[in-house]
């Protein structure tokens, strides 16, 4: 075998029960000191292939190689001694430990020596590569990006040279992802053999050598980087042409639908979350929120749901489309703001610990805002069993069955369902946070199809989001949030990217906060 | 056989995979199994330690259980009442809310009943008595369950120790009033209410009923229908479900948790009142701080058993019930000690419990050597 390859994968097979075939025969090669992009779709099995590299899970058949050598890897630790680290999605840090303590959870004190020798060592990784991170800092306090790096900082100390990152730009602000990257690519220099799962593009254009693309599980291929472009990738990954433009269809008829005036709010642990902002939303037009994540967005969001408290003096108004009539809505239940006639939907960032019960089916999700209809006891079965259906066929979601607990669907089908749920209900106003976090090219596309019909039916459309492309594509007007204020509304049309990111950032009449 | 970790290592003889598909008929065959094996485990454990025949032993558990008329109506109230109480502690555990209280919501309710007869037994017609009966005992165990439900509500208090202390206060309440009104001053033992106006007794004619269990037996059926389409198709059903999975997701659909909290456990400690009421004024027609008899706790594990599934709870309870009437029938016909009959059943329970294991995980084993392709 060659000898710069640093793991190569054959036959690799793996089947949860008889049905779902997350990898199917997938033969791939990982190469000193490069970075390969995974490219897959939702459901690709890109995470499953990483999990078993790993050692979280194992294969069913198929064998791994390691420089050259066979290796069964049956943990987690297996995975550390043969020097492969993961860095998954969902950070596995203890937060009342330092960084330092995290680092040495699970070690031999023979191993790491003192703890201060241990900060020493840490304090040379940092140097290294250029991380930015005091040791001595409990994780608590951390921001995400910390997190991430003690996280990729724990694995390197343990000695790996084989990193696997899935999707770790999901949670950063576009300053940290070039910081990252500026690390991965410190971290190539020094050898080390670099593979980022990821579903942005445009990411996978900037950072990777290579990249590798699985398709429902089984490897399609792989392709230079530098011959590669956004079309073709997608096309790889979805095997078929994909139109890439984003529409933004005009409605004439724009009607006043919404009002906020001098919304503030504070967040659960009493700071506020949410300064002063007043804003409008008319019927027929997409208004986009951006701002960097925890500008009190969710706040935003939840206010005019009924679902988070305002402080004195806000207001939040509904003007019914067909009366006229104007609605307060602070200070009322979602209940009461339901039996005034509003028809809010929201799609809220937190899908399976807020929008959907993961225990429950398709169908009985449905049924979640509509269960109270009607004067009987017992709940109808028929109208939200037929609605399931409906959902989807029509965006087309995979899953077994509509009974079959919607936590066991990928991220993509359980979007699809939160959002195929809440535009059924005929909304006059539709809220919708992150609708696209973590979903694939072709299911983002589905959604924002999805947002743009809503619209040319006169639906007032809110939508938060954290891809600037997207948002200048797509919306009407952009209303930019930082640190809780509202720092301008810019129209879709002609904004910039620059303009929306210098808003995000720096707070209108005050000094530059570097 | 431990797993191997190094580049030179073998693959580990097997690994754990979870199953996401097994068919009805395959997780029952595997349930029956289990109890196969179990049987096969205690007949060897019982020839080793008492050098018994283990058919015989088994046969006389069966006869203990359903050996005549008289020990099947035994083994049917036995039954309804744990599964009773068990459908009492469901809704509260579909909610999340750990109600090990039952025991003490039990006896509430057998008090509340108690205290109807002797208070109003000599004075008010039978009739009247029976519904005040019925009306206060269930008022009794709600109230029980309630207070807790409350401070969890608006304080979120922790509901388990809650409850479970709760259980301590009415043993203690109960102990004092089997003083009170005890037969003999001092010796803390109420002889049988209304022997001879039967007030408040809740019974069918003997021509009927030979037994008297037959009322509570089919009052409990009714019962778990009932709970059966109420978790199931009902509204407050649904929302219990929502609630028990993520407060969140329940504000978000517009469900006042606060008020779901407070109802299922009203509903609860209301059921522990009925299922105290068919043990006093029912069966017993007295009250002993014992009444309750630990099938409070019992009641949990049915529940459990047979995941929240009030039609599952029948075979549970009636699985456990039939044991601990077996056990006793062997520990007297063998004179052995009845310690020996928990082992048995500890046994049985344990293979039951650890067959859910073979039905959500399959293990694969390591297949024989072949030469990569």
């Amino acid at each position: 075998m060659d000898n710069n390859i640093a793991v190569s994968l054959r036959h690799i097979t793996k089947a949860f029960g008889s049905k779902v075939v997350a990898n199917k025969d997938v033969s791939m090669d990982i190469h000193e000191g490069e970075i390969l992009a995974l490219l897959g779709e939702n459901g690709s099995g890109k995470t499953t292939l990483m999990n078993m590299l790993s050692g979280i899970y194992r294969q069913d058949s198929g064998q791994i190689y390691v420089h050259g050598s066979e290796v069964h890897i049956t943990s987690p630790k297996d995975a550390y001694d043969l020097g492969i680290g993961m860095i998954h999605q969902h950070f596995k840090l203890v937060d009342v430990f330092t960084a330092t303590e995290n680092v040495a959870l699970g070690m031999d004190k023979k191993t790491t020596g003192s703890y201060k020798d241990l900060t020493k060592a840490i304090t040379e990784i940092c140097d290294r590569y250029g991380f930015d991170i005091d040791p001595k800092q409990k994780v608590y306090n951390m921001t995400v990006s910390q997190k991430q790096t003690l996280e990729i900082v724990k694995t390197l100390y343990r000695g790996a040279n084989i990193l696997i990152l899935d999707e770790p730009t999901a949670v950063l602000t576009p300053q940290e992802t070039d910081k990252l990257f500026a690390v991965l690519r410190n971290m190539k220099a020094d050898g080390k053999s670099i593979i980022i799962i990821t579903h942005k593009l445009n990411e996978v254009l900037a950072i990777s050598d290579r990249v590798a693309i699985l398709r429902k599980g089984e490897y399609i291929g792989d392709v230079l980087t530098s011959e590669a472009t956004v079309q073709s990738l997608t096309e790889m990954m979805v095997g078929q042409k994909v139109e890439l433009d984003i529409e933004r269809p005009e409605v004439e008829d724009k009607q006043l639908r919404l009002t906020v005036d001098h919304l503030t709010c504070l967040d659960k642990y009493g700071v506020t979350a949410l300064d002063d902002v007043s804003l409008e939303a008319y019927g027929g037009e997409i208004l986009g929120i951006a701002g960097i994540s925890g500008s009190g967005q969710k706040q935003l969001l939840e206010a005019i749901a009924g679902l988070q408290a305002a402080e004195a003096g806000a207001s939040i108004q509904y003007i019914n489309p067909d009366t006229g009539k104007r609605e307060e809505l602070i200070g009322k239940s979602v209940t009461q703001i339901k039996k005034l006639g509003v028809a809010l939907s929201f799609v809220p960032e937190d899908r399976l610990g807020m929008g959907l019960v993961g225990a429950m089916g398709m169908a009985d999700n449905m049924m979640l805002r509509s269960y109270k209809k009607g004067r009987s006891m017992f709940t109808d079965r028929k109208a939200p069993r037929e609605l399931a259906l409906k959902v989807k066929e029509e965006l087309e979601v995979v899953t077994p069955g509509i009974q079959t607990p919607v936590r066991r669907l990928s991220g993509g089908n359980v979007q699809k369902v939160l959002v195929g749920r809440e535009i059924a209900s005929d909304p006059t106003v539709l809220m919708a946070a992150y609708a696209v976090r973590g979903l694939d090219i072709n299911t983002s596309y589905t959604i924002y199809h999805l947002l743009n019909e809503e619209k040319k039916k006169g639906t007032a459309v809110i939508y938060v989001g954290e891809d600037l492309d997207v948002l200048l594509a797509l919306c009407d007007r952009i209303a930019v949030l930082c640190d809780g204020k509202l720092n301008g509304i810019v129209d879709g049309r002609t904004a910039t990217k620059e303009e929306v990111g210098e808003l995000m950032t720096h707070l209108k009449g005050k000094e530059a906060t570097a | 056989m431990a797993a191997n970790t190094k580049e030179t290592g073998k693959e580990p003889l097997f690994h754990i995979v979870k199953r996401t598909d097994l068919p009805m008929w395959k997780s029952w065959l595997i349930r029956i199994g289990a109890v196969v094996a179990s049987l096969i485990i205690c007949a060897v454990i019982i020839i080793l330690l008492t050098g018994d025949n283990p058919i015989q032993i088994y046969g006389t558990m069966v006869k203990g259980a359903v050996g005549s008329p008289r020990r099947i109506w035994a083994l049917l109230q036995g039954v309804a009442m744990l599964l009773c109480i068990a459908l009492a502690v469901t809704p509260a555990f579909k909610m999340r809310f750990w109600n090990i209280g039952a025991e003490g919501q039990v006896l509430m309710g057998g008090l509340g009943a108690t205290a109807c007869m002797i208070l109003f037994g000599k004075t008010l017609p039978a009739p009247l008595v029976l519904v005040l009966v019925i009306v206060v005992s269930i008022i009794c165990g709600a109230v029980w369950g309630l207070i807790p439900a409350i401070f969890k509500a608006f304080w979120n208090t922790n509901e388990t120790l809650f409850t479970l202390m709760m259980n301590y206060i009415a043993i203690q309440i109960v102990s004092y009033f089997t003083y009170i009104w005890s037969s003999n001053k001092g010796n803390n033992v109420i002889n049988t209410i209304n022997v001879d106006t039967h007030a408040g007794w809740l019974e069918l004619p003997p021509s009927i009923d030979k037994y008297g269990y037959m009322l509570n037996v089919i009052i409990v059926g009714a019962l778990t229908v009932l709970m059966y389409f109420y978790l199931k198709y009902s509204k407050q059903g649904y929302e219990i479900s929502v609630v028990g999975e993520s407060e969140n997701t329940a504000k978000y659909a517009g469900i006042n948790v606060k008020k779901v909290i407070i109802r299922t456990m009203i509903i609860s400690g209301a059921l522990c009142g009925v299922a105290g009421m068919l043990l006093v004024s029912g069966t017993d027609h007295t009250i002993t701080p014992n009444t309750a008899g630990g099938r409070g706790f019992t009641a949990i594990m049915v529940s459990w058993l047979a995941k929240f599934n009030p039609l599952f709870m029948v075979l549970t309870s009636l699985l456990i019930v039939f044991m601990q009437k077996g056990a006793q029938e062997i520990s007297t016909v063998f004179g052995l000690n009845n310690s020996f009959s928990d082992i048995i059943t500890g046994i049985i329970i344990f293979f039951i419990i650890g067959s859910e294991f073979f039905i959500n995980y399959s293990i694969k084993f390591r297949a024989k050597e072949v030469e990569a392709k």
